[in-house]
C-alpha cells in the first residue's frame, strides 16, 4: 500500500519577530548577510528561529520536519556563501523571482565545511523522529555559483558534488534528504553533459544510506534531462504538479519513475490556501494518470521552498498538507 | 523631444545630460519613529501629526535632491512605505497578509489580490502637488508599473498574471491622467519585474499602450527596469510607447552594456552610474568613466544620468554623496563634451568587403 508522507522542501519564512530582530542585529546591506562567522547575539537569535520553525512543523504534525534553513540568506546558494574559499559579489536575481542572492564566486578548493550539518545537528536535539535534511542539488548549486578556480564546468560540477557529499556525510541521523534541483528545469543541461550530471548526483547520494529525494521544480524536466536524471541512484524523484502537471505526467508515461515520488501539490508561491480535498484529488489524479506505476512512498509537499509566503499562510499550508495525507482518509 | 523642457535656464554647458534619480531615498530616522508612534495605540501621535511629519520629510528630502544639483527631482518617496504595498492599500480588491522576503533582510508586505480590482483613492496626485510647491525644479513622478504590481502580488482571482497586469494597467492610466492634469510632465513607470520571465516584454508593451492612452505627447514617459537579463527584452522594448529607458548596469560592472550596442538605441538612455547596494561612494572620476559607458550606446542628447535604482537602502550620507558626485561628474563630462575632449559613438564597424 502506498504510504503518504507530508513534508516540505524547507527554507521556511522567518517568524515576523525574527525578521525585525535580525534586521536590527545584522543590517540590510549585502555585506551584513550570513557568512558563517556570526556573533553570539545573531547565533542565539537563529537558535530561537530554529526552535520556532521546528515547533511550527511539529504543531502541524507533519511526517517530516526540516531544520527550516532560517539562516539561508542567499537561498540555495547558502552552502557556498558561507564557505571560506568563496567570495560573495553583487546581488543577482534568484531564478525568475523577485528575489535576490549574493553571487558566490568560487576562488579556491571546495573543502569540507560542515555548516549545514551543524545546523541539522542542532535541529536534531528537538526532533525525535522524522528529521529531514535539505541541500541544494549539485547541478543547481553549481548553476547558482561562478567558478573562478576549477576552470572547467564539468570539473566544477564534480567539485560541488564532492563538497555536498562531504556535507551530507557529516549529517546526523535523518529520515530523508531533499536535494533541491530547480536548475534542472530552469537551466537544463545539454544532452552531452547528461552522464556528468548523473555522476554528480551519484556522488552526492552515495554519501548517505538515507532515502534521498531529488526535487526539481518550477516546471517539468525536459525529456533528455529526465532520462539522464533517472540514470542516477536515489530513492525518490520530485514532480512539481502545481507549475506543470501535464509534462510531468508525460515524462512518467514515457520513461517511468522511481518507486517513490515527491509531489508538489500545494502552491508555495500563492497565498490562496488549498482545500485538503483538492490536495487529495491532486494526489489521486496523479496515480490515475500513471496506472503502470506502483508507488511505495508518496511525499506530499509544497512545490517550491516556502520563504515566498507570509507566515500566516505558510502555517495554514502546513496544516493542509498534514490533513490531506492522513492515511485513513487517503486510503 | 521631451527632455529640453527640463534644461535649467542657467545651465552652464551647451551639452545637457539630464540628471535625475530613480525615486526612493533613505527616510530620516525621525520619520520611522513618527510612524512607529502613529502605529502605537498608547501614543498621542495622531493622523494629523503623522501627515505633518511626512510633509516635513518630503520638504527636507526634495531640498536634499535640489542641493545635490539633481535636475529632475523627487521627494524620495517619503510617503510611500514600499513600491507595491503602497499602491495595493489604495486599490480595492487587494489585501496584505504579512511581510515576505525579497533578499537578505529586506521584506515587503506582498499583497494578495482576493477580489476583482478597482480604483479606490488617488495614489500620487497629492504627493506630486505637494512636492511641486516645495521646489522650482521639475518634479519626476515614479509610479510602480502594472506588470510589477501583478508579478509581485499573489494572484488568487484572475486566470493569469497577464490578465491581472492589464487590469492594473487601466488603473495606472487613470492615475497618470490625473497626474498630468495636476501638471506632471515626467512620469517614470517602474517595472523591475520586467526582464525576469521570457517574453514578458510583450505583456509590458501592451500594458504601456494602455497607460499612455490619452496622455499628451509632450509628457515624458520613462521606463525603469533593473536587475534583469536585458538580452531578454532588447531590442523589443524599442517598440514601447515611452521616451526613455532607465537601466541598472553599474551593479553588474556594465557587463550587459553590449546588449544595447547590437541594435541602434533609438530611445533616450537613463544610465545607472552609481551602485545602490554598496555604501562606498564612487569617486567623481569613476562616475565619469561610467557616464562614458553610456556614450558608447547613445549620443549625449539621448543620455540621462541616474543611480542604478532607488537609494533607500543606503545610509543617508552615502546616498547624498552619491547624488552630489553624480551631478559633479555629469557637469564635468558636459564640459569635456563642449570642449570636444570626449569622443562618443560606436567604434566604426568595418565594411563587409
Amino acid at each position: 500500500m502506498t504510504q503518504y508522507v507530508s513534508t516540505t522542501p524547507g527554507l521556511c519564512p522567518l517568524p515576523d519577530w525574527a525578521k525585525d530582530q535580525l534586521q536590527d542585529l545584522k543590517g540590510n546591506q549585502r555585506e551584513d548577510l550570513i557568512d558563517g562567522t556570526e556573533d553570539e547575539a545573531v547565533s542565539e537569535t537563529y537558535s530561537q528561529v530554529r526552535d520556532d520553525l521546528i515547533a511550527q512543523q511539529q504543531d502541524a504534525d507533519l511526517d517530516r520536519v526540516v531544520e527550516g534553513q532560517g539562516r539561508w540568506d542567499d537561498f540555495l546558494a547558502h552552502p557556498l556563501a558561507v564557505h571560506e574559499n568563496v567570495e560573495t559579489h553583487g546581488i543577482v536575481r534568484y531564478y525568475d523571482n523577485n528575489n535576490f542572492y549574493r553571487e558566490p564566486v568560487v576562488t579556491g578548493d571546495l573543502t569540507f565545511d560542515g555548516d549545514v550539518a551543524s545546523e541539522l545537528e542542532q535541529a536534531s536535539e528537538h526532533v525525535d523522529a522524522g528529521l529531514q535534511g535539505v541541500l541544494p542539488g549539485p547541478y543547481s548549486l553549481a548553476d547558482l555559483a561562478t567558478d573562478e578556480h576549477y576552470g572547467d564546468e564539468d570539473e566544477f560540477l564534480a567539485a560541488v558534488a564532492e563538497f555536498l557529499a562531504g556535507e551530507l556525510d557529516a549529517f546526523p541521523d535523518v529520515e530523508t534528504v531533499f536535494l533541491l534541483e530547480p536548475s534542472l528545469v530552469e537551466n537544463p543541461f545539454a544532452n552531452e553533459r547528461g552522464e556528468t550530471v548523473s555522476e554528480a548526483l551519484n556522488t552526492v547520494t552515495a554519501a548517505t544510506d538515507t532515502d534521498v529525494v531529488v526535487f526539481p521544480y518550477w516546471g517539468a524536466l525536459e525529456e533528455h534531462v529526465y532520462a539522464h536524471v533517472l540514470d542516477a541512484e536515489f530513492a525518490a524523484l520530485g514532480y512539481d504538479l502545481v507549475s506543470d502537471h501535464d509534462n510531468n505526467i508525460y515524462n512518467i508515461q514515457e520513461y517511468g519513475s522511481p518507486d517513490d515520488v515527491a509531489l508538489g501539490v500545494v502552491d508555495g508561491q500563492n497565498t490562496l490556501v488549498e482545500d485538503p480535498d483538492t490536495v487529495r484529488e491532486r494526489l489521486a489524479w496523479f496515480e490515475e494518470q500513471t496506472p503502470l506505476e506502483e508507488y511505495g512512498t508518496v511525499y506530499a509537499t509544497a512545490n517550491v521552498e516556502l520563504s515566498y509566503l507570509p507566515v500566516s499562510r505558510y502555517k495554514e499550508k502546513l496544516a493542509v498538507l498534514e490533513e490531506a495525507t492522513k492515511q485513513e482518509v487517503v486510503a | 523631444m521631451t527632455r529640453e523642457q527640463f534644461r535649467p535656464a542657467d545651465h552652464p554647458h551647451d551639452h545637457f545630460l539630464l540628471t535625475t534619480v530613480v525615486g526612493s531615498y533613505p527616510k530620516p530616522k525621525w520619520l520611522h519613529r513618527a510612524r512607529d508612534l502613529w502605529n502605537d495605540d498608547e501614543s498621542k501621535v495622531d493622523d494629523e501629526d503623522f501627515e505633518e511629519a511626512k510633509d516635513d520629510a518630503s520638504r527636507l528630502i526634495t531640498k536634499e535632491h535640489e542641493r545635490a544639483g539633481i535636475d529632475a527631482v523627487v521627494d524620495g518617496e517619503m510617503r510611500r512605505n514600499e513600491m507595491v504595498e503602497y499602491f495595493a492599500h489604495r486599490i480595492d480588491g487587494c489585501e496584505c497578509n504579512g511581510p515576505v522576503k525579497v533578499w537578505g533582510h529586506n521584506y515587503f508586505d506582498k499583497p494578495s489580490v482576493v477580489e476583482e480590482i478597482s480604483y479606490a483613492e488617488e495614489w500620487l496626485v497629492s504627493e506630486y502637488e505637494f512636492t511641486s510647491t516645495v521646489t522650482e525644479q521639475p518634479v519626476k513622478v515614479p509610479i510602480t508599473g502594472p506588470y510589477t504590481l501583478a508579478n509581485w502580488s499573489f494572484n488568487e482571482v484572475y486566470n493569469s498574471e497577464t490578465d491581472l497586469a492589464y487590469e492594473f494597467a487601466d488603473l495606472v492610466n487613470e492615475e497618470v491622467e490625473q497626474l498630468v492634469e495636476a501638471g506632471a510632465r515626467y512620469i517614470q513607470i517602474d517595472e523591475p519585474a520586467l526582464a525576469t520571465t521570457p517574453d514578458d516584454h510583450a505583456i509590458v508593451g501592451e500594458c504601456l499602450e494602455r497607460i499612455v492612452d490619452g496622455i499628451p505627447e509632450d509628457v515624458r514617459i520613462g521606463l525603469h527596469v533593473c536587475y534583469g537579463d536585458y538580452s531578454r527584452i532588447y531590442p523589443e522594448i524599442l517598440e514601447f510607447p515611452v521616451h526613455e529607458f532607465d537601466v541598472e548596469l553599474c551593479n553588474g560592472d556594465y557587463e550587459q552594456l553590449d546588449v544595447f550596442t547590437e541594435h541602434e538605441f533609438t530611445k533616450d538612455l537613463a544610465l545607472g552610474v552609481v551602485d545602490v547596494h554598496d555604501k562606498e561612494v564612487e569617486s567623481v572620476d569613476q562616475i565619469k568613466e561610467n557616464i562614458k559607458k553610456g556614450l558608447e550606446v547613445v549620443p549625449p542628447e539621448q543620455l540621462t544620468v541616474s543611480p542604478d535604482c532607488g537609494l533607500k537602502l543606503l545610509p543617508r550620507d552615502s546616498a547624498y554623496q552619491k547624488m552630489e558626485n553624480l551631478v559633479t561628474a555629469t557637469r564635468e563630462v558636459e564640459a569635456d563634451l563642449d570642449a570636444g575632449e570626449i569622443e562618443y559613438g560606436n567604434p566604426t564597424v568595418p565594411a563587409d568587403d
